[in-house]
This record gives C-alpha cells, structure tokens and sequence, in this order.
C-alpha cells in the first residue's frame, strides 16, 4: 500500500452501501419532468378507450344499443358483454378466488361498474361516444349494508346462485361469501366468560382508497406480424399481470411483455387486475393497433381498489392488574360485488390473525366473514400488509377500552402486556412465529422523548381549567405501538393465483466493474434504483453509483412477485444479497487465482479480496471483473453473474411506537396536531433519508384515513366522495412535522437483517391519530367512537357527550 | 368540430397548435407540444399535478382551455434547469428528499418556483399555505417544505453574493 491507497473509512464511504443515506438516482429525472409514466407514453396509431359505466348500484341490462355511438367520426370500436363472451372474456378471475364482471353481463352490481368499452381516435370522441351508448336498465333492490346483506332475500350474485361452496370453504347465504376461523373459539370464550375483567367494543373501519396522485392505466400492443402482445401499464406486479394475461388470453407467456414504466404511486390500487386492462387487450387484438385506457380521478375511486371496510367486535378479558387473559375478534367483511381482494390465497381475511398485536395474549380467536353489498369490488392492502392495518387499529383499540374498564393507564397496560424480549421467537395464539423485537426499549424510549408523563400532568390541567370553563379545547394523547407482518411468501404459505410469492435479482457485473442488477419487482416511489444498490454495493464491493437496477420489464428482469405488501426489501432484497453473495464467491475463486494463493486465503474486504495476514496483496472486485471476462481461469467459467430466487423462510416483523398529541376546539371539532412522535423499528437501515421519507409518507397517508377520508355510500349505492372535492388528502396545510426515532432489532432470519418500513407508520399511525381523539374524551365518558375523525363528527361527539351544554 | 390556430410562447419559444375549443390546455401541453413533465391527478383543479406557469401566475393547466392561451407565456417543469445544469429547486428536490413516486414533482417545482418569485423569503407557515394547492401523497410534504426553504435560502445567499 502506498500513500494513494485510500483508507478503509475512505473506501466504505466510496461505496455509498447499507446504511448510507446516500440521494435518489431517480431524481434528476423526476425533477425535470422527464418521468415516463403510463400516460406519458404513445405510440403510433394509438386508439384511445373510455368506458360506459352504470348510474345504478344494483339493476338488470335490458339492453345496449351502440348504433349512435358506432356512428360518430372516430369511433373505431364498442365493446360490450355480447363481444367479449364468445372469447370467455367477458368475466374474469379475482386475486381472491371469486370472478367479476368484466363487462356488464344482464346485470350491474355498483354504481360506477364497466357496461361497454368505447374505442375512439381521440380521448375527445371516446368520451362522447360514451355518451352516446343508451344502456336500459331496470332498477333493483339495493343493499350497502353487509348485515342487511346477509338478512336479505335479494340476490345480489345470480351467478352464483345454489352454489353453497366458496373459493374458501362454505357460503351459509347467498349474499355470504366465506367464513374464516383462526384460534380457539370454545377456548377463548370459557377464559373470557371467567375473567375478572372484560371490555367489550364493536368498531367499524370505514371504507376508504389509496388514491394514488396518478390513476390507473395501461397501454395494450397486439403486434399481429410476430403476435407479441406488449402490455405496458401501472402493475405492482408485472409479472403476475403476464401470467394472468396469458391464461385469459390463450396468447403464450413468452409472446407477452409486460412493461411496468414509473409508476405515480401505487399504495396497493396498483395490485389488481382490471376490466379496463383486459378491455385495451381485446381492443387491441380487434383493431390490431395500439389502445390506451387510462382511468379519470372518479372512476378511480369509485371502481379500482377500495381498502378496508371491517366490521369489527371485539372482547378483551383481564386480570384485575391487566394482565390480558383473552381475545376474542369477530369482523363482518363488506368485500363489495365481487370478492376482488388482493391476498395470498390461504388468507381470505388477510393477515388479520395478527390482531393479538405486541402482546403476549396466552389464548385467541378470529373469525372473518366475508359478505357481498353493492359497492365496488376490491378489498386492497392500502399502505399495509394484507389487513395488517385492520388488526392493528383493532388492538390498539381494544387495549384503550380495556384500560378505561381497568381504571388504568393506556401506556402502562401496554408495557405490562408487551411480549418480552427474551420470548422471541414468539409463537402468537393465532399461529404466526414473531421473528424478533424489543418493545420494552422502544417503548420506554418513545415515552422518555415526548415526556409522558409530563403531557399526562398537562392534560390533566386542562381538563380543569375546560371544566372551570377557562378553555374551549381539550388535550389528547394518542399512543400506539404496532408489529407489523410483512415480506410474503414463505411460498409454503403464501401464493397468489397459485403462483408462490418468492422474489428474484440477477445480476451481471460488466468487464470493467460495474454492474446492473434486475429484480422481480417494481418501485412506486420508494426509490429502489437507489436502495437495492446499496445492499449490492454493501455485498460486492462496487460502488453503488456503478450499478444501475431495472425492474418492471418481462422480457429482461427475473419473475417474482411485485411490490406491495412493504415485500421488496424483505424478500427481493434478500434476493440481491444472496445473489450478491454468489457473485463474492466466485469472485473469491477468481482473486485467488489471480493472487496464486489457495482460495481459504483470501478474504473479502470492502471493495477488494486480500490475502489473509498480507492486506498489500488484493485484487480489487474492478480488476477481478476484468480477469472474469479476459483471463483463461483453470476450472471456473468466464464471466461475472447471478441470479438467486429467495423464499423467506419465515415474515419479518417490523414494530413501533408512536405518540401523538393533539387539540381539539370542542365547539368546532377543529383539530391541532401538536406533535407526533414516531419510534420505527425496521431492522438494519438501508438508506435513513428514504426511511424518513417512508415514515414522513406513510403517516401522512394515516392521518388522512383517521381523519377525513372515505368512500361513502347512501342507501342508493351512490358513492358520495367520488372526486377530491369530498375525498380527503391532506395538503401542506393540514400535515404537522414529525419527529422521527428508531431503534434496531435486526431480523435474525433476513440476510441483512432488514425488515420492511414502507407501510408501518401507516400501520401504526391510524390508530394513533384515533387514539389522540378519543384519548381527549376519555375523561368525558367517551369509550370509542368510529373514524374517520373529520370536524362534523368530532362536534356530534362532543354535543353527545354534553359538552355544549350550557 | 372545428379547430383553431392558438400561438403561445412556451419555454422561451414560440409554438402555434391547432386544437379544438373544447381541448384543455394540459393536454395540448402533453399530447400536442410532448411536454410530458406536467401530469394529470384529477382534471378537477383539486391536485396540482397539472401546474404551469402562465404569465406570471401559477395556473393548474387542467382548469383552462387551450384557446385561452392565445398569445400567452407559458413555462413548464422542462422550462427550468438547462441542458448543463438543475435549477436551484430540482436540486434542493433531490438533496432534501422533496420527492418520491415523482408524480406530483414537476406541479409542485412550477409552483414553488412562482412562490418564491412572488415571496422571496417564506417562512415555513407561508410555504406550506402557498403550497397548498398542491398534493403529493407520498411525501408527507416534510421534505418538499424543507427543499423549497433551503432553496430560497440559496437563491437568497448568491443573490446578495451577487451584489
Ligand atoms: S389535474 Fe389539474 S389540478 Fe389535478
Ligand atoms: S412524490 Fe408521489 S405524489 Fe408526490
């Protein structure tokens, strides 16, 4: 070594590797308006496609009539049931098992469903021949309510009428889709039923949608000289998009490519498959040229992909110190027309069996049922896992309840109730294996830095001086702590459609050291053109600024499963890092060779292998990349790559600990986020600015769903918050600054011991906003009350609770 | 229907498109002049994806006619930075994480690009008032605050260097 060899420090920060808050790559591009989204791209000869929707929620299709529509300049095409049928297009499979109307097929089910597909020159003409299609229809009964749903003599699935099994075990109705049962029923009763303590609470989550700032659209390419069908559109998951579409197609799988290009966001609306993708397929067969659909901000929220919509109760039971003894968890699920949820086959409910949340809860049960209504289908994970953000809003619900029933402070229920450090892994009643955590120390931290008991003193005070008529706001103090289950497979457990829920990375190193990696999934915006280059970086010693990552493109990047479900770093993260490794060893082999020692005598170092005892003897990964490519090796193949599949063996489980304080102007129901602390623990830390960006996201997206958003219904089966208008989110205005904290407990089963983050202040941050509103009534006698929290229902609280009286 | 001759100046050059009265100006922009930076996030004026600068005022390009741009001076998210260099913005975007999915990114530059001609020197309560109408659902608007606030700073700093 001489006096230029940098030094190792030097040489660490050079790779710009794990941990690193290193910038986005993505950006320059973004910055400059140069993205290439769905609706950015055109192709020669593009038609353009719009649909003819139904005004009604429930009615029968007399008939359609397209001659009008047919008639005008620059239609090409008007697609309805009737032409989809003879190619068995006209319904399509769901993610969950059901099938769905692609095309109204004698009857419509949801206000907003697809009747017809109109073909058009211009996005213009589209638009006004949908206009012109005249559809009959004759109104029937309509049910938004899934217990009226179940009580009803009304059919709403004709389909599938006298058939009493489901995709997931017995219908008890024909308005029932399935039951789902986890844990102990009998169990769970008896222990609850003798418990000295038992609260008891019936919450709903409403129904609401991850509305990403761009729609939902693709761009379907039927080149009928080779037969290559190319499908570009906005796909979490590409390559189940293909998979799909050649089973429905009859078109095989390597004549299809599917191109994921960037996607404006996705928050799980980006999970499904569409009648608008299958639609521009077709359409484009017929015609033979390109055909674009890309959905307007009201057929986005009223058609694709609502989220949540559980009915929850709950029973909680307690030892008079609040030691929990029992839960037990019934939820009626209102799935819409169609059983469209996107989960992992065995888990119609999601992963709502980890409702038991951080607690050591010694016995349990969940049961699920599923009910059809006449709302749109979906029933995505948005900015969770699967339901995950059900679960958790259910228990930390439930843990306020039982603390008021105990007289007792929320917080400290918690902590004495926390599944300790030393019992990972954690086998929970509902059967999952919690791979790590340390809730006590997070806990305790995120207590310390908002000085809880400080607030607690204040709140207090407050309350006073509001009953000494001094103010007119009150204090709440929102808590939450949350275990996240995220990184589907294992692919023992976990498939969609049957295909198992692995992930991939292949990786080519270039002669002269630098590389490009490709995965099987897909960024929305969580930047992984930067973070999977640092875990690669981090493995093989070059520069994470010399490797370039694609994803999204069939033809050139590994199969796997898609992004969602905060699974990239969890399982094609893993992917890379073991595909990283394979790379290492075979550069070892090489380095070896080149330093003439036995291949045991080197070791990796940073960006280099030296040999043991002698670090001036190395190679660096650049010039073992060279000798890769250009030296005769006795018994190792030319070149430099890799590809590694990973099946998980088990989820991660990321945690945290949030708090929030709030005020809240009682006559008003104005609300005033003061602060908002959020504890993340997300195992080892790729990149801390994109973490931070996550979590500033995610919480945002929280805040929304506590606080306004909604899809809602009247009785009609109108959706009433069908533009931004009635849609709530949030702008700069509404959002506070949030202060940010972690700790580390790294996965011991993960290759870096990363675990997901994308979806966790989401996760955790719904109910801590909830919290904070109902912790402010507490003393007023409010035990709970349902989001979303906007001013008009925290002012019927209030009034409710008497507190306008004078 | 019939189409009429519309001429702007776009980014510093003139433009002359024909379209129809009905046709909005963001699609003109995207589909006609292939500026693509500006996007479509609702078609309602809620979103501010479609923001451009028109004569010296932010205006969300989904809420006007192409026609009414007659003679117009119209800048887009393509019409700061140059060939050689990110506008002070862009770059304060990238430092501070001021983006994610990239979707709201040009609306939200092109806006925060006009605030700071209108208010050199915001505090952080007039950035996030007059950003308001501009929504990005990744970021949680932390960092696009923080981007715009350093960025003025730096604009600030090198205008008084420049003195
Ligand atoms: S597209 Fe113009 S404001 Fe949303
Ligand atoms: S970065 Fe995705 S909407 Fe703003």
């Amino acid at each position: 070594m001489n006096d230029l060899t940098p030094d190792r420090d030097e040489r660490v920060a050079n790779l710009k590797g794990l941990g690193c808050s290193r910038k986005r790559v993505e950006d320059a591009r973004f910055t400059q308006g140069k993205g290439n989204y769905i609706d950015d791209i055109s192709l020669p000869g593009m038609l353009h496609g719009d649909f003819v929707r139904s005004p009604y929620a429930h009615a029968r299709v007399k008939s359609i009539n397209t001659d009008a529509a047919m008639a005008l300049d620059g239609v090409i095409a008007v697609l309805t049931a009737k032409d989809l049928e003879p190619l068995s297009l006209h319904w399509m499979p769901t993610l969950a098992g059901d099938k769905q109307m692609v095309l109204a097929d004698g009857k419509v089910l949801f206000q907003g469903q697809e009747v017809a597909f109109v073909v058009a020159r211009d996005r213009y003409i589209a638009a006004d021949a949908v206009d012109l299609v005249e559809v009959e229809y004759e109104e029937l009964p309509v049910l938004v309510d899934p217990f009226e749903a179940l009580k009803s003599e009304v059919v709403l699935r004709e389909d599938l009428d006298g058939q009493t099994e489901g995709a997931h075990g017995p219908r008890k109705h024909h308005n029932h889709i399935f039951t789902w049962e986890v844990g102990d029923e009998a169990g769970t009763n008896a222990v609850i039923d003798d418990a000295d303590v038992v609260a008891e609470e019936t919450m709903y989550y409403h129904r609401t949608h991850p509305c990403p700032l761009e729609p939902c659209g693709c761009l379907a390419s039927m080149d009928k000289v080779n037969g290559k069908l190319t499908l570009y559109g906005t796909f979490q998951a590409p390559h189940v998009v293909r998979t799909v579409a050649s089973l429905l197609s009859g078109i095989e799988e390597h004549n299809i490519r599917v191109v994921s290009p960037d996607i404006g966001g996705g928050f799980g609306n980006k999970v499904g498959v569409y009648p608008g993708y299958v639609c521009s397929i077709v359409a484009s067969i017929v015609t033979g040229v390109p055909v674009k659909w890309v959905e307007d901000r009201m057929e986005n929220l009223m058609t694709t992909a609502f989220a949540r919509d559980y009915w929850m109760k709950g029973r909680i039971s307690a030892t008079r110190e609040g030691k929990i003894t029992g839960l037990h968890c019934h939820v009626t699920a209102d799935h819409g027309a169609f059983d469209a949820c996107a989960d992992p086959t065995k888990f119609p409910a999601g992963f709502m069996n980890i409702c038991t949340g951080s607690y050591d809860i010694p016995i349990a049960y969940l049961g699920v049922d599923g009910v059809y209504t006449n709302k749109a289908p979906g029933g995505v994970s948005y900015r969770c896992s699967f339901r995950v953000t059900e679960a958790v809003y259910f228990i930390e619900r439930m843990i306020e309840v039982l603390a008021i029933e105990l007289n007792m402070d929320a917080a400290e229920l918690r902590r004495i109730n926390f599944i300790r450090k030393e019992q990972f892994p954690y086998q929970s009643a509902l059967g999952w294996e919690y791979d790590s955590g340390d809730y006590h120390t997070a806990w305790d931290k995120a207590l310390a830095a908002v000085d809880y008991e400080g607030l607690r003193k204040e709140q207090a005070e407050r309350v006073e001086a509001f009953k000494r008529g001094e103010t007119r706001t009150l204090m709440g103090i929102g808590l939450s702590f949350f275990t996240e289950i995220v990184g589907a497979g294992p692919v023992k457990n976990c498939d969609i459609l049957g295909m198992g829920m692995f992930d991939s990375c292949e990786i080519r190193i270039h002669p002269t050291g630098s590389a490009i990696a490709r995965l099987g999934t897909i960024s929305q915006g969580q930047g992984h053109a930067t973070t999977f280059a640092q875990i690669l970086a981090s493995e093989i010693g070059i520069p994470a600024d010399s490797i370039t990552i694609e994803e999204g493109d069939t033809d050139t990047a590994p199969y796997g499963l898609g992004t969602y479900g905060s699974r990239s770093t969890p399982v094609a993260g893993a992917a890379t890092a073991m595909a990283g490794r394979k790379i290492r060893a075979k550069a070892q082999m090489i380095a070896a060779y080149l330093l003439e020692v036995h291949d045991d005598d080197v070791e990796f170092d940073v960006d280099r292998f030296v040999v043991k005892g002698a670090p001036e003897r190395f190679k660096t990964m650049g010039e073992i990349a060279y000798a890769a490519y250009n030296q005769a090796i006795p018994g190792v193949e030319p070149g430099l790559e890799a590809v590694s599949y990973y099946d998980p063996p088990n989820m991660t489980y990321p945690f945290g600990a949030y708090v929030c304080v709030m005020d809240i102007d009682v006559d008003t129901g104005v609300t005033d986020i003061r602060r908002f602390y959020a504890l993340d623990d997300c195992g080892t830390r790729i990149n801390p600015m994109v973490i931070e960006g996550q979590i500033h996201g995610g919480l945002t997206e929280a805040l929304a769903v506590a606080m306004g958003q909604e899809i809602a219904y009247d009785d009609m089966g109108n959706v009433k918050t069908g533009t931004l208008m009635d849609f709530f989110l949030p702008t700069a205005w509404e959002v506070p600054n949030y202060e940010t904290d972690h700790t580390v407990t790294p996965s011991p089963h993960h290759p870096i011991g990363a675990k997901g983050v994308g979806e966790s202040p989401h996760v955790g941050g719904v109910p801590c906003f909830s919290n904070a509103v109902q912790d402010a009534f507490r003393p007023f006698g409010l035990r709970h009350t349902n989001m979303p929290h906007d001013h008009w229902r925290i002012w019927k609280t209030a009034n409710g609770l008497g507190l306008h009286d004078t | 229907m019939t189409k009429q001759i519309v001429e702007m100046t776009v980014n510093g050059e003139t433009r002359e498109v024909m379209v129809e009265p009905r046709e909005l100006l963001i699609y003109v922009l995207r589909e006609q002049l292939r500026l693509t930076g500006p996007h479509v996030g609702c078609e309602t004026s809620h979103c501010g994806a479609c923001t451009v600068e028109i004569n010296g005022k932010s205006v969300k390009s989904c809420t006007m006619f192409a026609v009414q741009a007659q003679g117009a001076e119209i800048t887009t998210i393509e019409g700061l930075g140059s060939p050689d260099g990110l506008h002070v913005l862009q770059e304060s975007f990238k430092e501070h994480h001021g983006l994610q999915c990239g979707y709201c990114t040009p609306g939200m530059i092109t806006r925060a690009h006009r605030l700071l001609q209108e208010n050199p020197n915001p505090t952080e309560e007039e950035v996030r008032f007059g950003m308001a109408g501009n929504i990005c659902r990744c970021t949680g608007y932390q960092n696009i605050v923080k981007s715009i606030l350093s960025a003025a700073a730096e604009i600030n700093s090198a205008s008084e260097a420049a003195q």
